[in-house]
């Protein structure tokens, strides 16, 4: 991070968000909202609150419940020229909508041999974490991942999640943004200019030489917290952030890995076949002798999110649970 | 209120009444609990619509089938689910009727036909088509039913569900509660016509708009498109008009709303109305209504400490049912 003296602002994450769409809808007015809720109503999580008294209905347009239909008149007026940024009131309801976003939005620049670009936003609200059970806490980034065409953005905190947006909306690519719904009131100072924040880059966020802990959106604060644990042992570990899922910057991670030779990635999705499985592989494919212990996941287990607290306390990741396995791995024990 | 072209005893007129109280007070009693944060998650309280869940079901024997939605306490508890199993499960236990996995908007018991309550808008209409294939397959003479909301009838999973049953002749019949709002959209905001009975027409089958706050009437006209349904005749699209008396979910106060508005609707209270007329017939004296009353709200209570009495799932549960 440049150490220059930068005027800054403390906002919360569901307003660097408000920022984002507001400063971008300023600067473009081919950008338009779309979406359940979100004008008069100001969205269920009141994201863009605000937004159709200064923009009007043309611009912040309320949807009927129709999940296939905003992703693919999203997909049609981006080949228009315009730039679409749907709101997918939980994560979750993108399974509604996947043919349009796999086969149609993801697919449409490639098939057609390049002729468009596809500059389709989808802001989609993912996480667990307040029993609101199986069907509206998923964290469902590694669909998207796995399907080429698709950019999947997993912002930790209100400044990425400002600047990122606004490099989503700027990169004329589709762009899955999943916003996690317990970051929402998360506060943190954004810079008062403009700041972009390039998309494929990592963030490391704090340094040390034992263990590599990798953490996306939710689960950047746990690794974090976590690792203020483990510094107070004696173990030093470094957080990276992943900031974008998809592409994925490898060299950033891999490079810590074949520094500090352990890996622990921390996710909120079920492990089987999760994200964390592919940095995994990449680091067990390229920086295996760099390796002193087995790269291990700190993730869900293959089990649906359950609604009891009782229960969905134990399917989260947590700083306990990520500071149980560092401990084991550096200290055997 | 009139009991035209239907004939129901006292006693059955009686145990519709008392139903009906019985999900008013369980809801009064869940939403006054999740506004003192004892309820984990959220809530979708049905108040102002218990005349659509207890007028069609009335229709139903156990071994007929209904699919709902989030907004489903009161299908289930119509449909026999044990008041203290919907309530347990409300509260993430492991007595509730899901062991406390599914939660308020996931109400589900197959051993009464309350094939469960479905959170992803729409998504229980073409389930209820298929349990009503599974009778004409099987030539069993069931039915199944569907109750959705109007904002509902904006979404694939509704047209391609009507479609297929009306072209398989499915014993299904599909209920629509129109309470007038999707969440915080009015309904004329999101949907191409007035009556969402008129989407009938399209898939070539009957559509029906009721008033969904007169009891008799919700049961009377259901009775017939149910029978047509078990008669082999296919599925029909009820409408039920009525209202949500309270927000969308949670602690919505649903300030969206005109005070004339729901003013006007509180007057045409479901319950009211029915009391009012098993009253003014002779049906229903004090006495009896206060004993029933405080059934009632026996039950609710002991609902209640059930549920606060039972443990919650323990750590087996977690990676237990993924596959039964
Ligand atoms: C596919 C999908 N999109 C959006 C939602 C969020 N959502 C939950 S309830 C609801 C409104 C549904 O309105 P309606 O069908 O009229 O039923 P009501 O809540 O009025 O009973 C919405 C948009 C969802 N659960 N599923
Ligand atoms: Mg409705």
């Amino acid at each position: 991070m440049s150490s220059k003296v930068m005027s800054t602002i403390n906002i919360n994450y569901r307003s660097a968000i408000r920022f984002a769409l507001r400063e971008e809808m300023k600067r473009d007015d081919r950008v338009f909202l779309l979406g359940e809720d979100i004008a008069d109503a100001g969205g269920v999580f009141k994201v863009t609150e605000g937004l159709l008294s200064e923009f009007g209905p043309s611009r912040v347009i309320d949807t009927p419940i129709s999940e296939t239909a905003i992703v693919g008149a999203a997909l049609g007026s981006a080949l228009m020229g315009l730039t679409p940024i749907a709101e997918i009131m939980f994560s979750d309801f993108t399974a509604v909508a996947m043919d349009q976003i796999a086969n149609q939005v993801a697919k449409y620049s490639y098939m057609s041999g390049g002729q468009a670009h596809v500059g389709v936003v989808i802001r989609a609200v993912s996480g667990g974490g307040i029993s609101f059970s199986a069907q509206h806490s998923q964290s469902l980034e590694a669909w998207f991942a796995h399907t080429p065409g698709l950019i999947s953005i997993m912002p930790s905190n209100p400044r990425d999640a400002k600047g990122l947006l606004k490099s989503a909306i700027r990169c004329g690519r589709p762009v899955m943004f999943f916003e996690h719904k317990a970051l929402y009131p998360m506060e943190g100072l954004v810079p008062e200019s403009e700041e972009l924040i390039p998309i494929g880059k990592s963030e490391i966020r704090k340094e040390g030489e034992d263990l590599t802990l990798v953490g996306a959106s939710s689960t950047v604060a746990t690794c974090l917290e976590a690792a203020s644990r483990l510094e107070s042992n004696g173990i030093h570990s470094e957080v990276i952030d992943l900031r974008t899922l998809s592409p994925l910057d490898s060299k950033t991670i891999l490079g810590s890995v074949e520094k500090t030779g352990r890996l622990i990635v921390v996710e909120e999705d079920v492990g089987f076949c999760g994200w964390g499985a592919e940095i995994a592989a990449q680091a067990a494919d390229k920086s295996l002798y760099y390796l002193k212990s087995p790269v291990k996941r700190v993730s869900a287990p293959y089990a649906p999110i359950p609604f009891s607290p009782a229960l969905e306390k134990m399917y989260m990741p947590s700083a306990e649970k990520v500071y149980a396995a560092a401990k084991l791995l550096v200290q055997g024990s | 209120m009139k009991q035209q072209g239907v004939s129901l005893s006292n006693k059955e007129l009686l145990s519709m009444f008392e139903k009906m109280l019985l999900i008013r007070i369980f809801e009064d009693k869940i939403h006054a609990l999740f506004a003192q944060k004892l309820i984990p998650g959220t809530t979708h309280v049905c108040q102002g619509q218990e005349a659509v869940s207890v007028g069609v079901i009335s229709n139903l024997s156990k071994e007929d089938v209904i699919t709902c939605t989030y907004r489903g306490h009161g299908h289930s508890l119509a449909k026999g689910i044990e008041p203290k199993k919907v309530m347990a499960e409300i509260f993430g236990k492991s007595t509730g009727c899901c062991k406390g996995k599914g939660g308020s908007m996931h109400i589900t018991d197959l051993s009464v036909g309350a094939l469960g309550s479905f959170a992803i808008v729409g998504a229980g209409i073409p389930v209820a088509a298929g349990a009503g294939l599974s009778f004409k397959y099987r030539h069993l003479n069931h039915a199944a039913v569907a109750f959705f909301g109007d904002g509902a009838s904006n979404i694939g999973a509704f047209h391609e569900g009507v479609n297929f049953a009306s072209v398989l002749k499915l014993p299904v019949v599909f209920v629509c509660e129109n309470n007038l709002y999707g969440e915080y959209s009015p309904l004329m905001k999101t949907t191409s016509v007035p009556n969402i009975a008129d989407r009938a027409s399209a898939y070539g089958i009957n559509g029906i708009v009721v008033d969904g706050n007169d009891v008799l009437e919700v049961y009377r006209v259901s009775k017939g498109a149910i029978d047509d349904a078990r008669a082999g005749k296919g599925p029909t699209l009820i409408e039920c008009k009525t209202y949500r008396q309270k927000g969308h979910s949670r602690t919505d106060p649903g300030k969206y709303r005109p005070d004339s508005e729901v003013r006007e609707w509180m007057e045409r209270d479901p319950i009211r109305l029915f009391g009012d007329y098993l009253r003014s017939n002779g049906i229903m004296d004090r006495s009896s209504e206060e004993a029933m009353s405080s059934r009632v709200n026996q039950v609710v209570e002991e609902a209640y400490q059930f549920a606060l009495d039972s443990p919650y799932p323990s750590e087996n549960e977690l990676e237990s049912n993924v596959y039964n």
